[in-house]
């Protein structure tokens, strides 16, 4: 299992950080969605991003997977790679791979062929046109489907999934992509309780190999998660800290718990 | 025994192995193609078994619809593309052939002029324009034939989802196209016969095209190149080309987050399907011996959207069921009521959309899903008489 989460080189001594945005500010038709967000996230780290609806979590995922362009400021992956630069398939292709809010699985493939699509290799039409799996690629995908969870599922169209299978699925398709970096929006969402506490020790199971950013409503997930938490308001950070520390903040309590 | 290896070792066979309808299909393709010609050439007048050239040249013309429905499920049915002008492609194709054709005719026009086509000389043009150079040439024809919807298709799809036009606005452009080609196409200083377009054709290789062999030829050409193109895209969807292009179909920024360059995708996808219409349309017009603006007409590409959904979408042999079905239908019907054709064909689009969402194709696979059921559940039940 561990050759299957593998990504090479995030131990590396040299690298500051995975994923680092200084001043960056975002707005649509003059509202800032994003206001001056500085966010520095460690090598190998496993972050949690909290916020009040309209605080700019989505904008941020979108900034950093090249979906949306920043107006001004610095987004860098790996100290040295600025972002800005690059578009969606550039950017899951430098290794970041990105879970959606709503489930997004390819709904009339297979299980094993969504995952399939979405193992590491050449993009290029001509390769896919002539493309075999080779024996090594096949006990990826099976492995990965094992450790979300779906190896009884493998066969079935991923249509038929219920929706926290989905979410798994998705979170399958990330892994096998080989990212450094996933960012996860929301997966608890829609979950029952015991499905939301399964999500939260596959995410650390997957921290074990992979830097991860997770953006959350559930503070019981947030707590099985126990990691560095990022509190996000009008599009820029209020505070950070163990979530112990951050709940304790007057400010936190105002205008995120304390409703 | 050994040819049946062959043909489960070969590329091909693996891919019909698997593919029952497609088996159906290239069979009895290859069934047309040597007993329709037999029929008509080789039984007297009068038999049973005598297929009149009309039906011939008739059949050939559903043949070459069909090839048009397989590009255009290509593109709609795996790559969720809506082309509302594959009309284009498949009348540029007629074009290039009709162009040959014209050049063929030589000093037999009704002006004698043995360098230029009639039109030409009624227009007072003294010399050939740069583009009629080559298409004397029938494998210079053949190419362009294949590049000139290629390059439409390029360019237009290059310029289309690298700006990720989608949905209904790019099926609104493609339609512009379409229009804007229809307009062009009728300017008589355009160079293509304006309004009555390219016609008299008189021979194609030396053939006579009026020869009941020639037609029985082009038909048996028709049924192969239908089966051909089938081959190639089904190749093409099972694929794992095929398997990107629903992904794109069925979560485009899934795929795009994947790393997949969509824009690539659907222009690849694109391109092949514009050859093959244009391949359509140079089938077409050396049997219904014209080819003018009417051809380039928004609805005609409508018309093509709709034998591909009364088919069955995203089946391939669907488009090819479809094409034929519609097209015998407009046939019958515009002979006996000519006045109510149009309804009809509105109504069959409008009960397909809502009751029929997946075409004839799907009616079928629904009965059989309902008759295996049906039989999976009585024979415990006998099973317990017993």
């Amino acid at each position: 299992m561990s050759a299957v989460v593998k990504s090479p080189g995030f131990h590396s001594a040299e690298m500051q950080s995975m994923l680092y945005l200084n001043g960056v500010t975002k707005s649509f038709d003059g509202f800032k969605a994003i206001n001056n967000l500085s966010l520095d996230i460690a090598p190998g780290e496993l972050r949690a991003i909290i916020g009040p609806n309209g605080a700019g979590k989505s904008t941020m995922m979108d900034i950093i997977t090249g979906k949306t362009r920043p107006d001004s400021g610095q987004v860098r992956f790996r100290d040295s790679i600025d972002l800005t630069q690059y578009d969606e398939a550039d950017i899951a292709n430098l290794g970041i791979g990105r879970k959606f809010q709503k489930p997004t699985v390819v709904e009339t493939l297979s299980v094993w062929q969504n995952v399939e699509l979405a193992l590491a290799g050449t993009r290029s039409v001509l390769h896919a046109l002539f493309h075999t799996l080779s024996s090594e690629q096949t006990d990826k995908v099976n492995d990965v489907i094992k450790l979300v969870g779906l190896k009884e599922k493998a066969g079935d169209i991923a249509g038929s999934l219920s929706h926290g299978q989905k979410q798994w699925l998705e979170i399958g398709m990330l892994i096998v992509q080989g990212p450094e970096l996933l960012l996860v929006d929301e997966p608890a969402a829609g979950m029952t309780d015991h499905e939301t506490m399964e999500t939260a020790a596959l995410l650390k199971e997957i921290n074990k190999d992979h830097t991860v950013v997770v953006v959350e409503h559930d503070m019981d997930f947030i707590k099985a998660l126990d990691s560095k938490v990022t509190v996000l308001h009008e599009g820029s950070v209020l505070a950070e800290g163990r979530l112990e520390v951050v709940s304790a903040n007057p400010r936190v309590i105002e205008v995120y718990l304390g409703r | 025994m050994i040819n049946s290896k062959i043909f489960e070792r070969s590329a091909i066979g693996r891919l019909l192995l698997a593919d029952k309808a497609g088996r159906y299909l290239i069979a009895a393709l290859l069934v047309i193609t040597v007993l329709v010609p037999l029929c008509n050439l080789l039984m007297p007048a009068g038999s049973f078994l005598h297929i009149p050239t009309y039906v011939v040249v008739l059949l050939g013309k559903y043949l070459c619809y069909a090839l048009l429905a397989l590009a255009l499920d290509l593109v709609w049915g795996y790559c969720g593309i809506l082309s509302l002008g594959h009309g284009a492609f498949f009348a540029l194709g007629g074009y290039a052939m009709g162009m040959h054709l014209m050049r063929q005719i030589g000093e037999r026009g009704v002006y004698g002029n043995a360098e230029l086509p009639d039109f030409m000389v009624f227009l007072n043009w003294t010399e050939l324009p740069w583009y009629w150079y080559g298409f004397d040439n029938f494998f210079f024809t053949m190419f362009m034939v294949a590049l000139v919807p290629a390059a439409l298709a390029f360019v237009f799809g290059w310029l289309a989802f690298r700006s990720r036009v989608t949905g209904v606005y790019l099926s609104i452009i493609t339609q512009a196209m379409t229009y804007a080609l229809l307009l062009a196409f009728f300017r008589n200083d355009m160079g293509f016969g304006g309004n009555n377009g390219l016609t008299d054709f008189k021979d194609i290789l030396g053939f006579s095209l009026q020869s009941d062999a020639t037609r029985c030829v082009l038909f048996a050409l028709s049924a192969l190149s239908v089966a051909g193109a089938y081959v190639l895209c089904r190749a093409i969807v099972t694929s794992k080309y095929g398997r990107v292009l629903i992904a794109i179909r069925d979560a485009e920024s899934r795929t795009r987050f994947m790393g997949y360059r969509v824009e690539h995708y659907k222009l690849f996808v694109f391109v092949v399907s514009a050859i093959l219409a244009g391949i359509a349309g140079a089938l077409y017009v050396p049997q219904v011996g014209i080819i003018n603006p009417g051809e380039f007409g928004p609805i005609n590409s409508i018309e093509i959207v709709i034998w591909v959904a009364i088919g069955g979408r995203g089946t391939l042999f669907g488009a090819v069921i479809g094409a034929v079905a519609v097209n015998y239908a407009k046939t019958y019907f515009t002979g006996a009521f000519p006045e109510v054709w149009l309804f009809m064909l509105g109504a069959l689009f409008v009960i397909s959309t809502l009751y029929l969402p997946k075409g004839i194709v799907g009616v079928v696979t629904q009965i059989r899903e309902r008759r295996a059921e049906s039989n999976a559940t009585s024979i415990p039940e006998q099973g317990a008489k017993s």
